[in-house]
């Protein structure tokens, strides 16, 4: 995963509440057997007429939102289906950084381990956010916590303290977890000995 | 010695599975039990195999087909060729990592949350996970479950293990005698529609009171299993005698003296009397009317005796937003009797409501007559071939072929539209399954969620349909 410490340019004004993971990639999507590839069908029934063509309506489309890196949302981003496909759709389309007033809790883990910032804001907070980011671009700093617009700091936010390790560092969190394997064998043995019922074993009744 | 701190079921399980904990607050926690099907696992082993990494604890994974299943004609194979692929992908997977594969013509195969607990794989006590949201349903048995991504499905493959950190708890306590029809779906819609659609983000909880000690298994993994329509992290019921009877013989749970061991670790699985939740929400049962949605967020719902709602009397303009996006694309007007809404389609299924109970439910308003003509398909998709056959050996089957449904083999289906089985664009299905989301049944497709009791009402007379007006008291 690629660190994550600073991201600069225009934000994309899609401030719906609730908009779900099947939204954001549609199901037929998940028969995908690899990450990559997904963004171009990423927000498809908005970016996309029925007959295919590009929506002159979607904010995805309009040409001064091209490249984006971040997404302004509403509240309860990327609640329902635990679809990590939407992360990545989202990641391939280029976004770093989704500013919510509070997100769906499989999506936020499933955008941190792809390098997408989630931050949580209250809705004063966002609205002011939104009227810079009409005109300007926004600077995102993850180790000072600040989101700046037009020279002035516009909000601070906070964040779980291992998401900013993980994010800052790019951690491969299995190899991280694989330095403490002597501590999981230490785990794994002794449950055995305390609770001898656990070990799965199919009998017939 | 000091007193130790009154804990909830949550704290217990969670504290239990901590192997050690960071300065920063993150946990590391051990996973007794990993549910895999075909959609989210294939670039999780893909991952495992670029690292050269083993899957640590195979023997604690257990892997169903349910997502992309055909439920008619399995004989003849799959069509979709990227379906196929990733069936074939789990059976080779499965084989390569050494995990147990339950076919898909298997007589087990079922939809992974209605085969885990008919297993006996799930169990109090367990911390449990699946790359599915609606892994919340195996908190019926307290078991601490959640649905994970795919990175956190190849993390617990190579480890055995979840970085995590403890949610918040929410306890909904639901009290009150429900009236005549009123099924667990009806207390869970009310649930999701009392506290928001993410209104739970962040907490794990705890359903208690009467209500819930008196629902059968069947209905507690209903209501556990719409949790994260509500937003929460789990959803999780402490494991009484209803729960101990279910598990007891299940091919997978523990016999003989590991029986007596586990029944003696799980009596103490339950909150401490003085312990706190950070939020209480109270639920009174027997307000409950029969349920159904309007919108295209489980939280917009409506007794079914009630009307369209006018988006106009919400109190903030983001609701007020939401409400006429979701009238305008479910093709609906405010004032409408939500008993005049036309039905094209009917779906009874899903890991919400695929169990016996819920066919029984349903046959019983078949009964008495057959489905309207207006209605394009109803299908009965069995939560899992146990379930399929218990149906068959009671007769089920047969009310249901009778009365004009299709009895099909066991999956998804139309819950979630990835096989055949999917809602042409602008038509409208009576649905037992759990999210009314734009698109979520097909394209265009616009969902009314409620129990199977209801949408076998829907069915018989083509519209929505006070199921209290077919089947007296």
């Amino acid at each position: 995963m690629e660190p994550v410490t600073q991201v600069y340019g225009t934000a994309i004004p899609f401030c719906r509440d609730n908009v779900d993971t099947d939204f954001i990639l549609p199901g037929e999507y998940l028969k995908w057997v690899t990450r990559e590839g997904l963004g171009a069908f990423a927000f498809k029934a908005d970016r996309y007429l029925p007959s295919g063509e590009a929506s002159p309506d979607s904010l995805f489309n309009q040409v001064e939102f091209a490249g984006a890196p971040i997404l302004l949302a509403g509240d309860n981003f990327g609640c329902g289906s635990s679809r990590e496909h939407a992360a990545w759709a989202l990641s391939d389309l280029g976004i770093r950084v989704v500013i919510a007033e509070s997100f769906g809790d499989i999506f936020r883990n499933n955008a941190v381990k792809n390098g997408i910032l989630p931050i949580a804001l209250r809705r004063g907070a966002l609205e002011l956010i939104g009227q810079v980011a009409a005109s300007k671009p926004l600077l995102i700093d993850l180790e000072n916590q600040s989101i700046t617009g037009d020279n002035r700091v516009l909000a601070r936010f906070q964040i779980d303290a291992f998401d900013k390790f993980c994010l800052l560092n790019g951690l491969d969190e299995i190899g991280y977890t694989e330095s403490l394997m002597p501590d999981i064998a230490a785990y794994e043995t002794n449950l055995a000995a305390r609770k001898p019922w656990l070990q799965p074993s199919k009998s017939e009744a | 010695m000091t007193t130790p701190q009154p804990r909830t079921l949550y704290q217990k399980i969670w504290d239990d599975h901590v192997i050690a904990a960071r300065p920063d607050g993150a946990c590391l926690l051990w996973i007794d039990r990993h549910l895999i099907h075909e959609v989210t696992t294939p670039q999780a082993f893909q991952g495992l195999r670029e690292a050269g990494r083993k899957v640590h604890r195979p023997d604690l994974t257990l892997a169903v087909p349910d997502h992309n299943v055909p439920t008619r004609f399995r004989e003849r194979g799959i069509n979709d060729p990227r379906s196929a692929q990733q069936l074939e992908l789990l059976e080779t997977n499965c084989e390569a990592f050494g995990i147990e594969l339950i076919h898909m013509n298997a007589p087990d195969q079922g939809i992974v949350h209605v085969i885990g607990p008919e297993q006996g794989f799930t169990l109090p006590g367990v911390t449990l996970v699946c790359g599915d949201s609606h892994t919340s349903t195996h908190g019926a048995f307290g078991a601490l479950a959640f649905g994970i991504g795919t990175s956190e499905i190849e993390h617990v493959f190579a480890t055995q293990t979840l970085l995590s950190r403890p949610s918040r708890t929410m306890q909904v306590h639901v009290t009150g005698k429900p009236g005549f029809s009123i099924t667990p779906k009806d207390v869970a819609l009310a649930i999701v529609s009392a506290v928001g659609a993410g209104g739970a983000n962040g907490h794990v909880v705890e359903y208690t009171g009467e209500v819930i000690e008196r629902m059968s298994m069947e209905g507690r993994m209903t209501v556990c299993n719409m949790s994260i329509e509500f937003g929460g992290r789990a959803g999780l019921i402490a494991p009484d005698e209803t729960t101990f009877a279910y598990l007891k013989s299940r091919p997978r749970a523990p016999k003989g003296t590991h029986w007596e061991q586990a029944m003696a670790f799980w009596s103490g699985l339950r909150t401490d009397l003085d312990a706190a939740y950070d939020k209480i929400v109270e639920v009174d049962a027997s307000a409950i009317a029969p349920l159904v949605t309007w919108g295209t967020s489980p939280d917009q719902s409506a007794p079914v005796t009630a009307h369209v709602p006018d988006p106009q009397i919400l109190p903030d303009k983001a609701r007020r937003e939401a409400a006429c996006r979701a009238l305008d694309y479910m093709d609906l007007k405010p004032g409408q009797p939500l008993q005049e809404i036309e039905i094209d389609y009917v779906f009874i299924g899903s890991c919400t409501n695929s169990r016996i109970e819920d066919l029984r439910a349903a046959a019983t308003v078949l009964k008495a007559g057959g489905i309207s003509e207006r209605i394009q398909q109803a299908i009965v998709v069995p939560g899992s071939g146990a379930v399929k056959r218990q149906a068959e050996a009671e007769g089920l089957d047969k009310v249901f072929l009778d009365a004009g449904f299709e009895w099909r083999e066991p999956g998804c289906s139309m819950c979630l539209a990835m096989n055949e089985d999917k809602v042409p664009v602008g038509l409208r299905c009576a649905s037992t399954s759990n999210r009314n989301f734009e698109g979520r049944q097909g394209p265009g497709a616009r969902t009314h969620l409620m129990s199977p009791a209801m949408a076998a009402a829907a069915a018989r007379r083509g519209r929505l349909t006070d199921v209290r007006e077919i089947v007296k008291s």
